[in-house]
């Protein structure tokens, strides 16, 4: 057994991924059995899961940008709203390819009056992050009630309906998965529907935001730019002295984290909602933090972070919508348990008393829960990614490693 | 501007005068830009201003302002972010009005009894971010971000249909406080000094709780030792440390005075205004709150001046919109251009004291040694 787990750790993370993945599919596979509910592992519910990642993937991706640059972005929320508000102005006239780019222009002037704050003026980052997020919402109102007040649909909190990008299905890979589902192999056809998920039912959009995570990762660890953004998060007093424009660097990678959190507001608009509306980001840009410090800080790390805490939300949408209403969901609280219960074993194995207790015990109430109830209320599934937020940072804050100068002010010339 | 004292209290009053301005500036050029007439919107916010009834929709709305702004600068004077206290005051004040509706008690202990069980749900909750912090390490940004969106959209959305009071009202909420829960207003002492106060207007007495809370904390931050370990651990962990402060107390102290202060936050609401937690219950005021702590500067006067502005601007969006010269929403953009200009500006205007200060230290130093030269010559 643990000479398995150490040939496991060996592997590189490109192969251990899938492997975790797989082996969360059997847990899922393994539930649904108990539970006799098919949504667990149904290919609707990973496509909306994949859907609804996305805002959150492009806001973690936004703080992964501001944070290795050395800037903490709370303000992605703000960046966002800006990004829904834009984005459905630039749909309304241009069409879906220009609520897209205006959205990024939005966002990135958000991210711009933070870099001006914190960069050039070092006002603190939670500070100046937090005056974004009071001011986006605000502003977002202003312009509603002058421009979309008086169109057809428009009032000062929404805005007319607008139009997204076309869907389509990758025609033979999601036929070949079909007929693997079809097939009703248990594990095997559980993990086909999942990944049907990620091809069938896609938008250019959905698909842009997935192609960001290896384009994030390559433009940070394998080109110049990239390597000197990093040195601004972890050491820019070595980076000055090495002649790197620190301010610069700081300012770009800001501004990027401005414009993904406004692509993921245009996302929620142009792919979700079909419209802007006050308050439709609903806290996303926090989750997409929340993804960022998951994933430690690497762009992959990200996109697990917002597929997983995106799980719950997008199995809610279709059980509410099934006629087993909340059943699905109830489930969940099963696989909780069991996900807690496998902690715990792991820290008693460890000898680590507190944590047995901890996880033992949530473990145990997920478990009382699961078997005292019969469906689960849709309030559930909502608060389940922040709780697992916690539930994580609980138990796995020491392994996490976040830019050493991350937060802190740097002044030109100062050393 | 030799003196250094006048120098000092220029730049005590420049910034946030500055930042005024230039909010000003900037939401008469939004007006313009986007056709209305900036002039006239002002004089419209002024005229309104002067009304007895706008000064106590003011001063109503400031007082939760102010509350929160305690909430959360309790933690800021040690550098601890405290982001929680949104949910902690509406986890508070769903809790206490359920409790509040379940006891049966006289006048002043079911106040009481209400307000406590409030302030102890708050302690309970920011006490926990900081329990995560002290034990594990979790950083009290993350943790209170969280800790919120489990608070309103887990329990209380989760709780509520349990103790709905009438499921048919458009406007679900737990059953209204009996009369024994509910605060006198202040209209009787107000109105010695003024006019009858009209329109139905009610001056919340959790202004007087509010004004205790500002001297109570003033007292405790400047004037008490706790209050020194505080400051300490806020300016310079390290050495506060050194010094014998225990700095995951300090954290644990901060945590739950600030969240004992935030479980007051909803009280204007449950004690003077609509007497029971329901779904239309005011949200956003603790981020509100932490705008006004930055205005502020954490001081309990800033923070008193900070509050009743944005209560001021908040209770004339009012008049905008029955007015329609102009949108109401140009309140909300004044208030958050005034907050990130007066940051900058602060900012400025501490780089400039800081400067100052190199220049005094180095006078000092070539006087005494143009002095000892003297000396030895």
């Amino acid at each position: 057994m643990i000479e398995l787990w150490n040939r496991f750790n060996a592997l590189p993370a490109w192969a251990r991924w899938p492997v975790l993945a797989s082996l969360g599919i059997l847990l899922l596979a393994v539930v649904q059995g108990v539970s006799g509910t098919q949504l667990l592992t149904d290919e609707g519910t990973a496509n909306a899961m994949v859907r609804w990642s996305i805002p959150i993937l492009l806001a973690g991706l936004g703080g992964l940008f501001s944070e290795r640059a050395g800037v903490v972005n709370i303000g992605l929320e703000g960046m966002m709203v800006l990004g829904t508000w834009f984005g459905a102005w630039g749909a309304l006239n241009w069409g879906p390819w220009g609520g897209l780019l205006a959205g990024l222009v939005g966002g990135a002037l958000g991210g711009l009056l933070h870099a001006i704050a914190t960069v050039t003026f070092r006002v603190d980052h939670i500070v100046s992050g937090v005056a974004i997020n009071i001011l986006a919402p605000g502003l977002a109102r202003y312009l509603s009630e002058r421009i979309f007040t008086g169109e057809v649909g428009g009032s000062v909190s929404q805005s007319p309906r607008v139009d997204g990008f076309d869907k389509f299905t990758i025609p033979v890979i999601s036929d070949i998965l079909q007929s693997i589902r079809d097939l009703n192999w248990f594990w095997i056809s559980d993990i086909a529907g999942v990944l049907r998920g990620f091809v069938a039912n896609l938008s250019l959009f959905t698909l842009l935001g997935l192609l960001l995570v290896p384009v994030s990762s390559f433009i940070l660890w394998k080109t110049r730019f990239g390597l000197r953004l990093r040195i601004c998060g972890e050491n820019p007093w070595a980076g000055e002295s090495l002649g790197v424009a620190i301010y610069r660097h700081k300012y770009m990678g800001v501004i990027i984290s401005g414009a993904l959190s406004g692509l993921a507001g245009a996302f929620i608009v142009l792919e979700l909602s079909g419209l802007y509306r006050g308050g439709q980001t609903t806290g996303r840009g926090f989750i997409g933090l929340a993804a960022l410090i998951f994933g430690n800080w690497r762009a992959s790390g990200v996109l697990i972070g917002s597929l997983l805490f995106s799980y719950p939300f997008g199995l809610s949408l279709v059980d509410f919508d099934a006629e087993t209403s909340g059943e699905a969901t109830r489930a969940l609280l099963l696989v909780m348990a069991i996900g807690l219960a496998a902690v715990a074993l792991w820290a008693l194995r460890s000898d680590r008393k507190v944590d047995l207790l901890v996880a033992g015990g949530m473990a145990a109430v997920a478990l009382v829960w699961y078997l005292g109830t019969q469906t689960a209320a849709s309030w559930l599934p909502n608060t389940m990614p922040y709780v697992l937020v916690l539930v994580v940072l609980v138990f796995a804050s020491q392994k996490l490693r976040m830019p050493k100068a991350d937060g802190q002010p740097f002044t030109k010339g100062a050393h | 501007m030799n003196n250094p004292l006048l120098r000092r209290v220029m730049l005590a009053v420049a910034a946030p005068l500055l930042a005024g301005l230039f909010a000003v500036v900037v939401s008469a050029i939004v007006l313009e830009v986007s056709g209305s007439p900036a002039l006239d919107t002002f004089r419209t916010i002024g005229e309104n201003g002067l009304k007895l009834e706008t000064m106590i929709d003011t001063l109503n709305r400031a007082t939760p302002l102010f509350l929160a702004a305690v909430a959360a600068a309790i933690g800021f004077r040690m550098n601890l972010f405290n982001i929680g206290v949104e949910g902690q005051y509406i986890l508070a004040a769903f809790l206490a009005a359920v409790v509040g509706s379940k006891v049966d008690l006289p006048g002043v202990l079911h106040v009481a009894v209400i307000i406590a069980t409030a302030m102890l749900v708050g302690a309970l909750w920011s006490g926990l971010a900081g329990l995560l912090l002290v034990s594990r390490g979790v950083n009290e940004v993350i943790s209170t971000i969280m800790l919120n969106f489990i608070a309103t959209g887990g329990i209380v959305a989760g709780l509520l249909p349990r103790f709905i009071d009438d499921p048919t009202a458009a406007n679900q909420g737990t059953p209204t406080l009996a009369e024994s829960g509910w605060l006198p207003d202040l209209n009787g002492v107000v109105e010695i000094f003024t006019r009858e106060i009209g329109k139905g207007r009610e001056l919340t007495g959790v202004l007087v709780i509010a004004l205790m809370v500002g001297v109570i904390y003033h007292v405790i931050i400047n004037r008490s030792l706790l209050g020194f370990d505080i400051r300490a651990s806020g300016m310079n962990p390290l050495a506060a440390r050194v010094g014998g402060v225990p700095p995951k107390r300090m954290i644990m102290v901060a945590m739950i005075g600030g969240g004992l202060v935030a479980g007051l936050v909803g009280m204007p609401e449950i004690l003077s205004d609509t007497h029971a937690y329901d779904q239309g219950f005011i949200q956003g005021l603790g981020f509100a709150g932490i705008g006004v702590a930055l205005l502020g500067r954490n001081t309990s006067a800033g923070m008193a001046a900070a509050a009743l502005l944005f209560g001021f601007l908040d209770s004339s969006s009012a008049v905008l919109q029955v007015r329609a010269s102009a949108s109401s929403e140009i309140v909300v953009i004044m208030q958050a251009t005034f907050l990130l200009a007066a940051v900058v500006a602060y900012e400025v205007v501490n780089r400039v004291k800081q400067r100052d200060e190199v220049a005094r230290a180095v006078r000092a130093t070539t006087e005494m040694a143009s002095n000892e030269a003297a000396v030895s010559a």
